[in-house]
């Protein structure tokens, strides 16, 4: 009996930190609809801004000033994020401001390390509470009880805030519905960065809390961005209560599973998550999303149309320069095009998803790495031929995406999204676990191809046809009667179903088409590296496919490729300097603000009105003049 | 919608810059070694290696080079991703004129090189990864292995531990590859030594997402006379926070893999725990003897003492040196040849390339830990030669099927 109430003590005590990181997430979201994804990094200054505080304040009241100063600090930096660099792309496309932040993510890295250095800090003890207390006999850190404490009155102060002063009012107006909080007269610029400030403070104020639990360290921001996530999603995006109840959920849930299955530590938040949005598909305290609630911001989209002759030229003479490569470029020349081209499918297979179906999916590298693992392993354990592999790779992943798929179009929106992110974990988790099978995290060695293909040159040509094949076949797909029905489900569910068009199936096949690309680049990447890891599944690798597309352009045919294409480009130069997080993270949120609708859209406008190319305004001009 | 053009050109820009010309290998120019790291990813450790390297690059450039030629280091940050590992061991290879690769930290990324070096005959010195399979199951011709390996440095705890007479113990390892070898190998030994003894817990932490407190309720639950630890880093001070402040080490010995590097020990400032066996680098006590001139050079060059991973950098550059000088050439056959059995005056020592697995017999410092100025030490240590912690050749070809 003492150790279970130890073990609640502990669970409930971790749960700390964890509920205000997610709380200020949750914020976030509800009012101004950003997933923000360096809701990590903003946890982590606030761990080394507290340290560094700690060590000028002195006494009891320094520590805790610290914590609360390092809170108001971050949240100041927060606030000055949102004018700099998120105000200006409010109106971009859904979900385009986590490329925003995924910039800021690699900003704050190296700036933290230029600024913190390389070495992990230990968190300073809280004065007057180092040690235990006996509890049935069992010790609890002092700390855990002060944070027992703590934790309740952050999340009452919040709730009071939110729920009995204007300030509250507005934002819970703002989170059922923004654009009649603006209609009605509210600044709502100011109560956006108001809301991020608060909710990148409370971030701060969570890191620099856990100090006396361990300390600060530059992994600390992606490390407790998947949990900050499953806590969210299992409370309901946007529900503070939620969070509080999903934060302690997890973490009493971890405790006993560190106890009783300790193998278990990987996979358990994301069983719990996957069942909880079985049971709630929006989370605890979550409510649907209303169709269209958020989609349309911004101009409304222009239809795509199969390329002109002047266009198919262009794009046979660039294959056919590419193809000559091996005449004139190095040996390295065509390793690098076979990596560019790989990822410009995968990327090609991401946006075929977001940009016909319109669905966001945060877990595709589950497809990708899926590919490259089906592959892998029927070379490792069945000793197949590698033609037979390869072919099994881009089928296995189409149906693990038809099993997923299946799942996860029970939700729609950003839950859906979060749900492919927690198979994606679970795919990845039984990949890192499962040893005997998979190798775990050392990977699966030595899958090269078959004597025939193994030339760099040739393989060149093979990924060369395969990639490009693969392109132009999504590209074909856009424009064949499936291409139709995916886009008319995208843009009106309700319209499209009464047209006799089976939405949800559409879509399912949609998800699997995606996946099985996917899959195909995967396969071509094992083949090409000889070794395949979990990171091929990773959310990093996730993310890489995510922001190249909304780089290059959700909105447009192409955006896909030419994001992928610049991206990796740009990585390669780029990656030669020392700080090149930074120059990377600066290029990119520079590329977000100038160019709102991607690289693609936002080049297209611009030659439009220079006059470079006909848009539809001119179109419909000569239209009217031919018919007068 | 001039897309494919727009994407070519880029292309053509990457592909350009990246084949900006660079002089070929002539033979009276530098001879050219690819160090692949994770400079970012693991900062804390990447840097104090490279500075080993380039301490001993200095050196022995300043008394001539290597068959008369400069020995220059062309270093290049993976961002810990194997495939990109693999991508830049190609461009060190057919662009940059490298002979040979050397680097990683990163288990994984080192089997990724390894495997892309059997595959197209590139030589790779795997200098500080530690997983075993690198030189056994996954061994190739072509790849060798600095460091004492996870099962070498698991035999000497394991060794200290038999001898200490406890018989139940619990063992806490990150979650991942290295974890579960360090485990298996300490199992395997320990048990071999002492059949008496019983594991009454495993715990099994995600790496640097450790929950300590956890942790330490469920070892305690057990009730173990010994504690093995692999956690390093973020997590070790975690669990040692925890662990001390709830009296899970009262009584109890801990052996500590790793544990007392100045890499994971120095963080944890006078928290550090006291009494742990630990394998690690005790640079402060090293006086005498080659590792104490390099201690010694060291901080003479830099002001900064040296870290495990800088002598680790110092004996790279040491053993490829010597394989060239023994090669007598820059062809690939020829330094493979050179680095089976070669034999290298390092800075900790006489060390062998074993020619039966391409392991190295460099050996670790075995010693306990305790408090001295506010800092974590190793007290009482002793080098143990890491020759005597391999298994029989017999069991080494069975673990090694490329042989």
């Amino acid at each position: 009996m003492g150790l279970f109430i130890a073990q609640l003590i502990t669970g409930l005590a971790n749960a700390g930190a964890l509920f205000m990181v997610a709380s200020g997430l949750s914020l976030i979201f509800g009012v101004t609809r950003i997933v923000n994804f360096a809701h990590g990094s903003f946890y982590m200054l606030g761990a080394y801004i507290g340290y560094t505080l700690m060590q000028v304040l002195p006494g009891a009241v320094g520590f805790w000033g610290a914590i609360l100063l390092a809170g108001i600090a971050v949240g100041v930096i927060g606030m000055l994020v949102e004018i700099l660099v998120l105000r200006p792309v409010y109106r971009a496309p859904e979900l385009f401001q986590l490329v925003a932040t995924f910039g800021v993510i690699l900003v704050v890295a190296d700036l933290t390390l230029m600024i913190w250095g390389p070495e992990d800090l230990l968190g300073p003890r809280a004065p007057g509470l180092r040690g235990v207390i006996r509890i049935m006999g069992e010790p609890v850190p002092k700390y855990d009880i002060a944070l027992l404490v703590i934790t309740p009155i952050v999340a009452l102060l919040l709730w009071y805030l939110i729920a009995r002063t204007r300030v509250g009012v507005l934002v819970r107006a703002a989170t059922q519905d923004r654009e009649m909080v603006g209609a009605l007269g509210v600044n709502q610029a100011w109560l956006f960065t108001g809301v991020f400030a608060l909710g990148c403070g409370l971030a701060g104020l969570g890191g620099a809390l856990q100090l006396p639990k361990g300390g600060a360290d530059l992994l600390m921001d992606f490390n407790i961005l998947t949990a900050v996530f499953v806590v969210v999603v299992i409370g309901g995006m946007g529900s503070l209560p939620g969070a509080y109840l999903a934060a302690v959920i997890i973490s009493v849930v971890n405790v006993f599973g560190v106890t009783y299955l300790p193998q278990s530590t990987l996979v358990l938040i994301f069983v719990v998550m996957v069942l909880v949005l079985m049971i709630r598909p929006y989370g605890l305290f979550g409510r649907p999303e209303v169709a269209g609630e958020h989609g349309q911001v911004g101009e409304p989209e222009k239809p795509i149309r199969p390329a002109g002759t002047q266009v198919r030229l262009l794009v046979a003479a660039g294959i056919a320069t590419l193809a000559a490569l091996p005449l004139y470029g190095s040996s390295f020349s065509q390793v690098l095009a076979t990596d560019i081209l790989i990822f410009c499918l995968f990327a090609a297979s991401l946006h075929f998803l977001m940009g016909l179906s319109g669905l966001v999916s945060f877990g595709h590298a589950a497809y990708f790495g899926g590919g490259a693992y089906v592959a892998a392993l029927i070379v490792t354990h069945s000793n197949s031929p590698m033609e037979l592999a390869f072919v099994l790779a881009p089928i296995g992943a189409g149906l693990g995406a038809l099993i997923i798929g299946w799942v996860c179009l029970r939700l729609t929106g950003v839950y859906f999204a979060m749900l492919t992110l927690a198979f994606a974990q679970l795919l990845w988790s039984l990949v890192f676990q499962w040893g005997e099978v998979t190798g775990g995290d050392d990977g699966l060695v030595n899958i090269w191809p078959a004597d025939w293909l193994n030339d760099t040159t040739v393989f060149f040509y093979l990924a060369l046809i395969l990639c490009i094949g693969g392109i132009l076949a999504m590209r074909h797909v856009a424009h064949s009667p499936f291409g139709y029905a995916l886009r008319a489900g995208r843009d009106s569910d309700r319209r499209a179903e009464a047209t006799g068009i089976n939405v949800k199936r559409v879509q399912w096949l949609g998800f699997g088409f995606a996946g099985m690309m996917a899959g195909l680049a995967g396969g071509l990447f094992v083949f090409s590296k000889g070794s395949v890891f979990p990171n091929e599944m990773e959310i990093a690798r996730s993310f890489d496919a995510l922001i190249v597309v909304f780089l290059g352009g959700v909105k447009t045919l192409a955006g896909g490729v030419v994001g992928a294409a610049t991206f990796k480009g740009l990585e390669e130069v780029i990656t030669r300097f020392e700080y090149w997080r930074l120059i990377l993270g600066l290029l990119i949120i520079f590329v977000v603000i100038v160019m709102p609708e991607g690289i693609v859209g936002t080049a297209r406008k611009w030659a439009e009105r220079a006059g470079w190319l006909r848009g539809e305004e001119t179109r419909k001009r000569k239209a009217r003049e031919e018919a007068a | 919608m001039k897309r494919k053009t727009f994407l070519k050109t880029l292309m053509g820009a990457a592909v350009a810059v990246t084949m900006a010309p660079f002089a070929a290998t002539a033979q009276d120019g530098p001879i050219i070694v690819g160090e692949i790291n994770h400079y970012k990813r693991m900062a804390a450790f990447a840097g104090p290696y490279k500075m080993g390297i380039e301490l001993a690059l200095e050196e022995i450039n300043a008394a001539g080079g290597v068959m008369g030629r400069p020995l220059e280091f062309i270093f290049r940050d993976d961002q810990g991703e194997p495939g990109e590992a693999v991508k830049i061991a190609e461009e060190l290879m057919t662009r940059d004129g490298a002979v040979m690769i050397t680097g990683t930290i990163l288990s994984n990324v080192g089997l990724a090189i390894s495997s892309l070096a059997g595959e197209k005959g590139y030589v790779y010195l795997a200098s500080e990864p530690l997983a075993d399979s690198l030189v056994w199951a996954s061994g190739n011709d072509y790849t060798f292995r600095l460091r004492s390996s996870t099962y070498m440095q698991a035999a000497m705890l394991a060794e200290e531990a038999a001898a200490s007479g406890a018989t139940k113990f619990a063992t806490i390892a990150p979650n991942y590859a290295y974890g579960k070898d360090a485990v298996a190998a300490f199992k395997e030994v320990l048990t071999e030594l002492n059949p008496d003894v019983e594991f009454v817990a495993e715990q099994w932490p995600a790496l640097f997402k450790i929950d300590a407190g956890a942790e330490v309720q469920a070892i305690e639950r057990a009730k173990p006379d010994a504690i093995y630890n692999v956690t390093f880093g973020t997590d070790l001070a975690k669990l040692v926070r925890e662990g001390g402040d709830r009296g899970l080490f009262d009584g109890r010995t801990v052996y500590g893999l790793l544990s007392g590097e100045p890499e994971y020990l120095d963080p944890l400032g006078d928290e550090a725990p006291e009494g742990w066996v630990v394998t690690g680098f005790p640079w402060y006590d090293l006086e005498d003897g080659p590792d104490g001139a390099f201690v010694k050079a060291y901080q003479e060059r830099y002001d900064d003492y040296p870290r495990l991973g800088s002598i680790v950098g110092y004996m790279t550059v040491q053993s490829i040196a010597a394989a060239l000088e023994r090669a007598g050439s820059t062809e690939t056959d020829a330094i493979r040849e050179a680095f089976k059995g070669l034999e290298v005056a390092s800075a900790m020592g006489d060390i062998t390339f074993r020619a039966i697995d391409h392991q190295a017999t460099m050996g670790a410092y075995v010693g306990t830990t305790a408090l001295r100025d506010g800092k974590g030490v190793m007290v009482d240590w002793e080098y143990k030669y890491g020759g005597d912690y391999l298994p029989s050749d017999e069991k080494v070809m069975e673990l090694r099927p490329g042989n």
